[in-house]
C-alpha cells in the first residue's frame, strides 16, 4: 500500500498576507506532484506546512489517514529549501548529520554518505568544507542529505532555480530515480517546462488557493481552468 | 619621549630575557586572574545569552539593554562596591577574599559578564534562521537545534571570551581596590604599572605596560590565526573543523 498525506482545509495568514485559502489535497506515494504558481502563490508556505515547519491557522494533516502534528510531519517527511542551506562543517559532516541523530552506526553512515554522493554525482567530496562549494554542488548535496534519511515526504521547493542545466539536469534524474510507493515527493517550480518533464500530476495554485490538480498531460495540454490556461500560455500577470 | 620608549622597550626586554621572578609572577598572575574570571564569567554569562539569543519573551529588549548598558561599567565602581562587599563586616566578609586573586577574579568575572552575553546573544540571534529550518527539517529536536546553532555561532563566542579576558586582563579599578596590588602577591600588570608611576619609574612602567599589550597582540593573533586556518581548505583544519553534533 503506498503512502497517503491529505491536507484538510489548511489556511495561513501573515500580518497583512493571506497565504494560504482553504487549501485540501490528497497526496499518494509513487508520485512526483509538482506545485505550479507564479511567486507568491503560496508554494513556499504550503512545502513549509507539509514539512512540519510551520503551523497551520487551521485545518488538518493526516498521514496515512491518521492526524499528524508538526512535531511528527518532521519525522516523515524533509524539505529541501530553494536556497541550500550548509552547516559550516564537511559535506561528509553535513550528510551524516540526519543519520547521527537517527543513531545510525557509523560504518552505515559513512556507506551511505557515499552512496548518496554518487547518486548526485559529486564522489569524493565528503571531506570539502560544504560552504565552499559552488551552488550547484550544495543543491546536489542538500539533495543528497534528504536521500539519505529515505523520508515519506519528499519535499523539494525549487531545487533548481538558478542552477546551471548540467546541474538541473543531474538533479531531476536524481529526484525521478527516488520515486518509489513509499514516498511522495512534492515539488515547487514555476519551470513549466521542467514541470511537464518530470511530473506525474500538477497542483496549480495561485492566490493561496488551488486553482487546479490534474495528471500532467491534461493539465498542460487541456487546463480546465482559465487562470491554469493563462499560466500554462504564460500570459498570467502578476 | 622617543628615548623614554626605547629605554623602556629594552627594560621589558631585559625583564622578559632575564627571566625576572617578580616580573613572572606578576604576568601570572594577571593571566590567572583574567582566565579564571573569564571561566567563572562562562559558567553562567553563556546560558544567559543563549536564553537572550534564541527565545523570545515578554521584556528580552529590555534585558539585553540592561546588560548593553552595563558593558561600559566603570571598573572602580564595580571595584568600590565589590570591596563594601568583601570587606570584613560586609555581607561576604566571611568568605576572605578581599585582597586576594581569587577576590579579583570575582570582580572581573562580574565585569565581563555583559561583554560575553552581549555579544554571544547577538551572534546567536543573528544566526541565519535557514539553519534552524535545515536542523528542524533534518529531524533535529528544539534541543539538539539550539545546540547547532550555538555550534554554528561558536566562532562569534570565542571571539566574545576573548574580548572579555582581555578586559578583564587590562582593568585597573577592581585589582587595585580588591586586590590591593600587594606586591608578590596580588599585584597584576596594571596595577603594578600604576605603582612604578607613583614611584616615578616610568621606563618600568612602560616596560610592564609593553609585556601586557604583547600578551593581548599575542592572543588576538593566535585566534587570528586559528580562525584564517579554520575558514580555508586545509590538512590542518582536519583537527579544529567542527564536525557533526551526534557522535562519530
Amino acid at each position: 500500500m503506498s503512502v497517503n498525506l491529505q491536507l484538510i482545509d489548511i489556511k495561513k495568514s501573515y500580518p497583512n498576507v493571506k497565504a494560504l485559502n482553504s487549501i485540501s489535497l490528497e497526496l499518494e506515494g509513487g508520485k512526483i506532484i509538482v506545485l505550479l504558481g507564479v511567486n507568491g502563490a503560496g508554494k513556499t508556505t504550503l512545502m513549509r506546512i507539509m514539512a512540519g515547519l510551520e503551523n497551520a491557522d487551521s485545518g488538518q494533516l493526516l498521514f496515512n489517514h491518521q492526524p499528524i502534528d508538526c512535531k511528527a510531519v518532521r519525522q516523515v517527511s524533509t524539505l529541501v529549501f530553494q536556497k541550500a542551506a550548509m552547516f559550516s562543517t564537511t559535506v561528509y559532516s553535513n550528510l551524516a548529520y540526519g543519520l547521527r541523530i537517527r543513531k545510525v552506526p557509523k560504518d552505515e553512515i559513512k556507506k551511505k554518505v557515499a552512496d548518496a554522493l554518487q547518486i548526485v554525482r559529486l564522489s569524493g567530496f565528503e571531506k570539502r568544507r560544504a560552504k565552499k562549494t559552488s551552488g550547484g554542488e550544495q543543491q546536489r548535496i542538500a539533495l543528497a542529505r534528504a536521500f539519505l534519511l529515505e523520508p515519506h515526504v519528499l519535499l523539494l521547493d525549487e531545487p533548481t532555480a538558478n542552477l546551471d542545466p548540467n546541474s538541473a539536469t543531474i538533479i531531476e534524474k536524481a529526484i525521478v530515480n527516488k520515486k518509489s510507493i513509499d514516498r511522495i515527493i512534492v515539488m515547487a517550480t514555476h519551470n513549466l517546462t521542467q514541470a511537464r518533464r518530470i511530473a506525474d500530476e500538477i497542483v496549480h495554485i495561485n492566490n493561496g488557493v488551488i486553482v487546479e490538480a490534474a495528471k500532467t498531460e491534461d493539465f498542460f495540454e487541456n487546463p480546465k481552468s482559465e487562470i491554469s490556461r493563462k499560466f500554462v500560455n504564460g500570459e498570467l500577470e502578476f | 619621549m622617543a628615548d623614554l620608549i626605547v629605554k623602556a622597550f629594552q627594560q621589558a626586554l631585559n625583564l622578559i630575557i632575564n627571566g625576572d621572578p617578580s616580573v613572572y609572577g606578576t604576568v601570572y598572575r594577571s593571566i590567572y586572574v583574567a582566565g579564571l574570571g573569564t571561566l567563572l564569567s562562562c559558567i553562567w554569562s553563556i546560558p544567559i545569552a543563549v536564553v537572550l539569543g534564541l527565545y523570545n519573551f515578554r521584556g528580552k529588549w529590555v534585558v539585553k539593554g540592561f546588560f548593553n548598558a552595563l558593558i561600559g561599567i566603570p571598573t572602580v565602581a564595580l571595584g568600590l562596591l565589590l570591596y563594601l562587599l568583601l570587606a570584613r563586616h560586609g555581607e561576604f566578609g566571611s568568605l576572605h577574599l578581599l585582597y586576594t586573586l581569587n577576590g579579583i577574579a570575582i570582580g572581573q568575572a562580574i565585569l565581563v559578564t555583559p561583554i560575553i552575553v552581549s555579544f554571544t546573544a547577538n551572534a546567536l540571534g543573528n544566526a541565519d534562521t535557514s539553519l534552524r529550518d535545515l536542523a528542524k527539517t533534518l529531524g533535529a529536536s528544539g534541543f539538539r537545534t539550539d545546540l547547532t546553532l550555538i555550534r554554528e555561532t561558536i566562532w562569534s563566542m570565542i571571539l566574545s571570551i576573548t574580548a572579555a579576558f582581555n578586559r578583564g586582563f587590562g582593568e585597573l579599578g577592581i585589582a587595585t581596590i580588591v586586590g590591593g596590588s600587594l606586591v608578590g602577591e596580588t599585584q597584576v600588570l596594571t596595577t603594578a604599572i600604576s605603582v612604578e608611576i607613583n614611584f616615578g619609574s616610568f621606563d618600568i612602567a612602560m616596560a610592564y605596560g609593553i609585556i601586557l599589550m604583547a600578551i593581548v597582540i599575542a592572543l588576538a593573533l593566535v585566534i587570528a590565526l586559528v580562525e584564517r586556518i579554520r575558514s580555508e581548505d586545509r590538512p590542518l583544519n582536519r583537527f579544529i573543523m567542527w564536525r557533526g553534533l551526534g557522535g562519530g
